[in-house]
């Protein structure tokens, strides 16, 4: 299986690009969506009304926008990221929690997307790698030392690891190398580029500090 | 096993609010609820397609079963209280760094900032028979894979074992039973309270389970008492690997020292039984002796008297040794952590 699970998707022909068959999934994603929103009265009956129950068209804060989503409940955060917003800069590598390919910031938190259950972030703030840049476009300073250091080979891993830092920079924005070592240490790069990634993310620290 | 790509089978999910409205929800569903905290052992069995439960009961909204607060001297730590919380919480850093140690050295970052320290103590054995879904005693077969001539059994039990040879692989459950801790369940509108050591049970009471929780109970709290607050401590865990894996065997000791010789103690070591093992004969045989290798040695030969090694695992019984020499020693090898 190729790395962003794409092969063997339904629909994806020979000679349609991968961007286009995304495309066509979040229109499909917004379709199922509306129509759930028509026909509410049916997808709250299948609730038993019981403390606890949920719904399944939620809204959810993704990079500071309120989206409108239908979640399946047993729907984890990546899969709603990837499939259904078309936020595809989240990867899925292991989707068992240990590789670390798929972080994203939850309320400001490194956490696995390809372990959260979706239905579990409503009412927090969800950070892709996609809402990290200045509206303007300007990178942000992780991402500007990733580009300047090229710290990555095959850069699959990169997004995790650029959340992964960002969000440890933000409860120890000055660490020895050890220390980010460690507070990074929930990634995996199996082209095994630590040391790069590690020069490139001490860089960030740096930029991050406006040092 | 390849990971399964697609989403994980269709449960129905609830997301209670408060501990009332969880356990409404699970005294209506009986066995077919499975009690969510994290999640990082759940997803696994769900996406492995090994269990599938009808409901689910995300505890993820349950606010007031997160925090830590002081409770006479000692402490009071919700259920859901993340690994994190509890490994940087000044309070347990201060009276027990015993528990910050191993809540900090569980698993990966990411797992420490949704893993909860409920979650911690009450997952599931690691053995990968059980956990593929091999019909074994622990699944509520007849037959163990892991104590086979052929099987892979080097990370499975030397103590106890019984028919399966699983471990318990907690980090944060020998720390928190060398701290005297006490775990409050609650079940419909009634309320227990167990000895941290009663919490774990060994196949001989239940093979299927590694705690005493049944379907209907809920883990709400951790209580510490301030008995083992400021005393010396030692934890150490060795694994293969210095980030996800689970220990091989780890250690969690609290020493109360008079003058220079100790008084009371608690040992207990984990990845070598169904249960964390406390070592009674070394905690009777150290009281009123100095921390010197006089003493260290004794306490290794005592700790692994009655140790039956499996093909693969002869190497624990040395570990364990070393591990308990290094307790009462307090010779501090730390690994990178």
């Amino acid at each position: 299986m190729s790395p962003d699970g794409m092969t063997g998707a339904p629909g994806l022909q020979p000679g349609h690009s991968r961007r286009n068959f995304i495309k066509g999934v979040i229109a499909a994603g917004a379709t199922v969506s509306a129509s759930s929103y028509l026909f509410r009265t049916t997808i709250m009956g299948q609730n038993d009304g019981m403390a606890g129950a949920v719904e399944r068209l939620i809204t959810l804060d993704v990079n500071g926008q309120q989206r409108r989503v239908d979640v399946l409940k047993n729907e984890t955060l990546a899969m709603t990221l990837r499939y259904k917003l078309g936020l595809t800069g989240t990867k899925l590598g292991c989707d068992r929690s240990e590789c670390g390919a798929c972080t994203v910031l939850v309320d400001d938190v490194p956490r696995y997307a390809c372990s959260v259950l979706t239905h579990s972030v409503r009412g927090k703030k969800v950070q892709s790698i996609e809402g990290l840049a200045a509206p303007d476009g300007t990178l942000h300073p992780v991402q500007q030392a990733v580009v300047d250091g090229q710290g990555f080979q095959c850069a699959f891993c990169m997004p995790g690891f650029v959340m992964a830092t960002v969000g440890y920079l933000k409860t120890n924005p000055s660490p020895t190398r050890a220390e980010l070592a460690h507070g990074i240490s929930g990634n995996l790069c199996r082209c095994a580029d630590y040391n790069k990634i590690l020069d490139c993310m001490m860089v960030a620290a740096d930029k991050s500090r406006g040092a | 096993m390849p990971p399964i790509r697609d989403v994980m089978p269709a449960f129905e999910l609830f997301q209670p609010a408060s501990v009332g409205d969880a356990l409404g929800v699970l005294d209506r569903h009986g066995a077919d609820a499975w009690v969510m905290a994290g999640g990082m052992d759940t997803f696994d069995w769900l996406k492995d397609r090994i269990k599938r439960p009808k409901v689910v009961v995300d505890l993820g909204m349950v606010e007031e079963l997160r925090g830590i607060k002081d409770a006479a001297g000692g402490l009071e730590i919700g259920a859901m209280t993340t690994l994190t919380t509890v490994a940087h919480n000044p309070l347990v850093k201060e009276r027990f760094p015993l528990l910050a140690e191993a809540a900090l050295i569980v698993a990966s970052p990411q797992i420490r900032n949704q893993g909860t320290v409920g979650g911690n103590v009450s997952q599931d054995a690691r053995c990968w028979y059980y956990r593929a879904g091999w019909p074994c005693y622990r699944a509520g077969g007849n037959i163990c894979y892991a104590d086979t001539p052929t099987a892979i059994n080097r990370e499975h039990a030397i103590f106890n074992a019984d028919r399966c040879v699983a471990v318990n692989p907690s980090d944060t459950a020998p720390a928190l039973i060398a701290l005297d801790a006490e775990f409050v369940i609650k079940r419909g509108s009634a309320e227990r309270v167990v000895p941290a050591r009663e919490f774990f049970v060994g196949p001989g009471i239940d093979i299927t389970r590694l705690t005493v929780l049944q379907p209907g109970d809920l883990l709400t709290a951790i209580r510490i008492p301030a008995t083992w607050a400021g005393k010396a401590h030692y934890f150490e865990k060795v694994r293969d690997r210095q980030v996800w894996d689970f220990a091989l065997v780890n250690i969690a000791a609290s020493l109360n020292m008079s003058g220079t010789t100790i008084s009371d103690a608690r040992m207990v070591v984990n990845g070598v039984a169904a249960e964390p093992y406390r070592l009674d004969a070394v905690e009777a045989a150290i009281k009123g002796k100095p921390r010197d290798k006089a003493t260290a040695d004794l306490a290794a030969d005592l700790a692994v008297q009655g140790a039956v090694p499996l093909q693969h695992n002869a190497y624990k019984i040395p570990l364990v040794k070393a591990l308990v020499k290094r307790a009462i020693r307090g010779e501090a090898e730390w690994a990178t952590s």
